[in-house]
């Protein structure tokens, strides 16, 4: 199989999670989102990997998962505590950072 | 004995610091003390003189090094005194005569609760003024020059609560800065020019300079005698001056302050003798200030302020000898120490005056004093004997040498110089003779005082005669001493130079001329104010009498000339400045505050906005870099 393919598929998930992350509210589906960017960009990574045979993308995708890994540790806290104290998930109604 | 000289200058010193700093404890004994130190000083002195008298007339200079001061590579400032024949004679008259002032003040000042303050004053003005004349190098001499200006405010401002005191206080230091100014410019030259600033060196390398710069350096150093000596044109501050205490005059007129200028040129006349267009300038701020002097005393009611007038005259006479040159500057001395003793006792004696006439200073409310006051009238009288040049007294002689050196400095100069000075003579005898018959005879012309109470003249305490008394004898004999066998001339002549000039008019002629112009303006002030009865209120006058009232519109020129044309520019440039520079600054400011302003709207607070801004600053990076590689 050519594996340009699944660089139009990377590209197209990594499209996914953009428009996702710019258009839904909810801070979760957001954070789906996020992951579906960040495993879009590990898909085109091993493919890279392949094409080149090499496995310096493969090893950047591990880095990519681990990162990815902590941040839903520290994300959902944040987005579960914003929720208690808010009773909402949206993103939109967390907009204090502002002059 | 040297030892002696830097003690000179720390006993009036160290009176003025403790009592400043001692506070209430020196009040009821401060007033001695500061006298007493005064008079240590004095005796210092005489100690000085009779040591110098038994050295040879070369070996009696000598020079005593303190401390070093400024201690720097290529640049010696020391503390070290030069004790020489002219300094020695400055010493003497300024702790002499400022002890007696001391004296007299101990009576004049004797119910003003700030006494112990004036006297801690007074001392600090000695101490200053003999710094100034014991310095062998010029910066210290701006030391004490400074210490002159510092003590003189405080002393024409002691009675601050008036407002004219304090202004008086302001105009003399202000006026006083303009002459400093050029002091200090004379001594940075000198140190460019000469690498030092120290007497010896400075003088004994004098010629090696060129005639240009030697001229710069004189006059500068003739502005700054302007400054101090109150010369037109810096003569403003005098007249206004007199809002200090009576005993205050008598120390700037006779002893200190105002003779530091003739001692300033009279020092550096190695330098003038270089410098002939320095001279020239100096002679001509002489002969006009003499004049200028001598026509403000003709018109002013206020008995000090027409002492003061004559005092520019007489120190105008100094100075226009000292621009002489070699013939001269032994007679400006002379003079200077003969004028010290007269000009002291004219104002102890116009002190004592006010003191039984309730402080009234305006002659035309004097009147037939001389029977209420004999000690008064007989020093004041032959105080004015010696002022207007009565022969036999001591401005007889002085004077007249020095009228004699004005037509000796030949030609047509000479002859203007003369006559000027001849001039002078005569309206000096005219005004002082209006100031002695207004004041003590006629018919008594008292007015009660703001308070309605009638003035009751009578002798002045035993503390304030006894000076007045001794300044008498000084003013009747000093002269002639110093004349008999020129030895007045000898004395100096080691330090000063001298030579002869070439009279066009023999020495005799001089003086019947000079004794003609005396007696003449003495008989016309007889014809005007002695044979009828004078008006209180004064009249209206002829212009030049209303101008010289107003001291030959000398503020008026001021204001015109310098104080307006100075409210202008700085208006001007506080204009351009709040409108130009700050316009721009805060202009520049506003916008940059607008412009964020308007930018903030962007931060706000929606995190969906960020994440587009992030994908778009992506996006043109990813764009940017594709871009590039294809290119």
């Amino acid at each position: 199989m050519n594996p340009v393919n699944y660089l139009y598929l990377s590209a197209l998930l990594f499209t996914i999670g953009a428009s996702g992350v710019l258009i839904r509210r909810n801070a979760i589906v957001l954070f789906m989102c996020v992951e579906l960017m960040l495993n879009a960009s590990n898909l085109a990574l091993v493919t890279f990997s392949r094409m080149h045979g090499n496995l310096d993308g493969q090893i950047i995708a591990f880095f990519t998962m681990v990162v990815a890994a902590a941040e839903v540790v520290v994300g959902l806290a944040i987005i579960v505590s914003i929720f208690r104290t808010r009773h909402s998930a949206s993103v939109d109604d967390s907009n204090l950072m502002k002059l | 004995m040297n030892s002696l000289i830097p003690l000179l200058v720390a006993a009036p010193l160290a009176g003025a610091a403790l009592l400043l700093l001692g506070g209430r404890a020196f009040d009821r004994f401060g007033h001695w003390l500061a006298t007493a130190l005064a008079a240590l000083s004095f005796g210092f002195g005489l100690a000085l003189f009779s040591s110098m008298l038994g050295r040879d007339a070369e070996e009696r200079a000598v020079t005593e090094h303190l401390f070093s001061w400024i201690p720097v590579n290529g640049f010696q400032a020391d503390v070290s005194f030069r004790l020489d024949q002219l300094s020695m004679t400055f010493v003497l008259l300024i702790t002499g005569v400022g002890t007696l002032i001391h004296l007299y003040s101990v009576g004049y000042m004797a119910h003003d609760e700030r006494r112990r303050r004036f006297f801690a004053y007074l001392n600090l003005f000695l101490a200053a003024m003999l710094l100034l004349v014991v310095a062998d190098n010029y910066l210290l001499l701006y030391f004490g020059w400074e210490g002159v200006g510092l003590a003189s405010y405080l002393l024409i401002g002691f009675w601050q609560h008036k407002p004219s005191a304090a202004t008086a206080a302001k105009k003399a230091f202000i006026v006083n800065r303009v002459g400093d100014l050029g002091l200090s410019i004379a001594i940075m030259l000198m140190f460019v020019e000469f690498g030092s600033f120290a007497f010896e060196p400075v003088f004994a390398t004098a010629d090696s300079a060129s005639e240009g710069k030697l001229t710069a350096i004189g006059l500068m150093l003739l502005l700054a005698a302007c400054g101090k000596s109150a010369q037109v044109p810096l003569q403003s501050w005098l007249g206004d001056a007199m809002e200090g205490p009576t005993p205050v005059s008598a120390l700037i007129h006779a002893a200190t302050m105002v003779t530091a200028g003739v001692y300033l040129i009279t020092r550096s006349g190695a330098i003038f003798n270089l410098a002939p267009d320095a001279q020239t300038a100096v002679v001509v701020v002489g002969a006009v200030t003499l004049l200028f002097g001598a026509i403000v005393g003709c018109a002013k009611d206020d008995i000090k302020k027409a002492l003061a007038g004559s005092t520019m005259s007489q120190i105008g006479y100094m100075i226009l000898a000292a621009g002489l040159g070699p013939i001269g500057y032994a007679f400006a001395i002379m003079h200077l120490v003969t004028h010290g003793f007269f000009k002291a006792g004219l104002f102890l004696g116009a002190g004592s005056v006010m003191h039984g006439m309730n402080d009234e200073v305006n002659m035309r409310h004097y009147g037939g004093l001389r029977k209420y006051m004999p000690v008064t009238f007989v020093t004041f009288g032959l105080g004015y004997l010696a002022i207007i040049g009565f022969p036999g007294l001591s401005g007889f002689f002085s004077k007249d040498k020095i009228i004699e050196a004005a037509f000796a400095k030949g030609g047509t100069e000479g002859w203007i110089l003369g006559l000027c000075a001849l001039t002078g003579a005569a309206v000096t005898a005219f005004y002082m003779t209006r100031v002695m018959i207004l004041t003590f005879f006629g018919e008594k012309r008292w007015q009660p005082d703001a308070e309605g109470h009638e003035p009751h003249p009578h002798e002045s305490p035993r503390t304030m005669t006894v000076p007045m008394i001794l300044l008498a004898v000084g003013s009747v004999f000093a002269g002639g001493l110093f004349a008999f066998n020129s030895s007045f001339l000898h004395w100096l002549e080691p330090v000063t130079g001298h030579e002869e000039g070439n009279s066009p008019l023999a020495p005799l002629v001089v003086t019947l001329l000079t004794s003609a112009c005396m007696v003449a303006g003495v008989a016309l002030s007889y014809l005007v104010y002695g044979r009828s009865a004078v008006p209180v209120v004064p009249p209206y006058g002829s212009p030049l009498t209303r101008a010289a009232r107003r001291d030959l519109l000398q503020d008026d020129f001021n204001h015109a000339v310098l104080v307006r044309p100075g409210s202008a520019l700085t208006a001007a440039l506080v204009y351009f400045d709040s409108r130009g520079l700050d316009g721009f600054v805060n202009g520049l400011a506003a916008t940059i505050g607008g412009v964020s302003s308007r930018l903030r709207r962007i931060q706000n607070g929606h995190v969906r906005t960020y994440a587009l801004s992030m994908f778009g600053g992506t996006l043109v990076l990813v764009a940017t870099t594709l871009l590039m590689r294809s290119v």
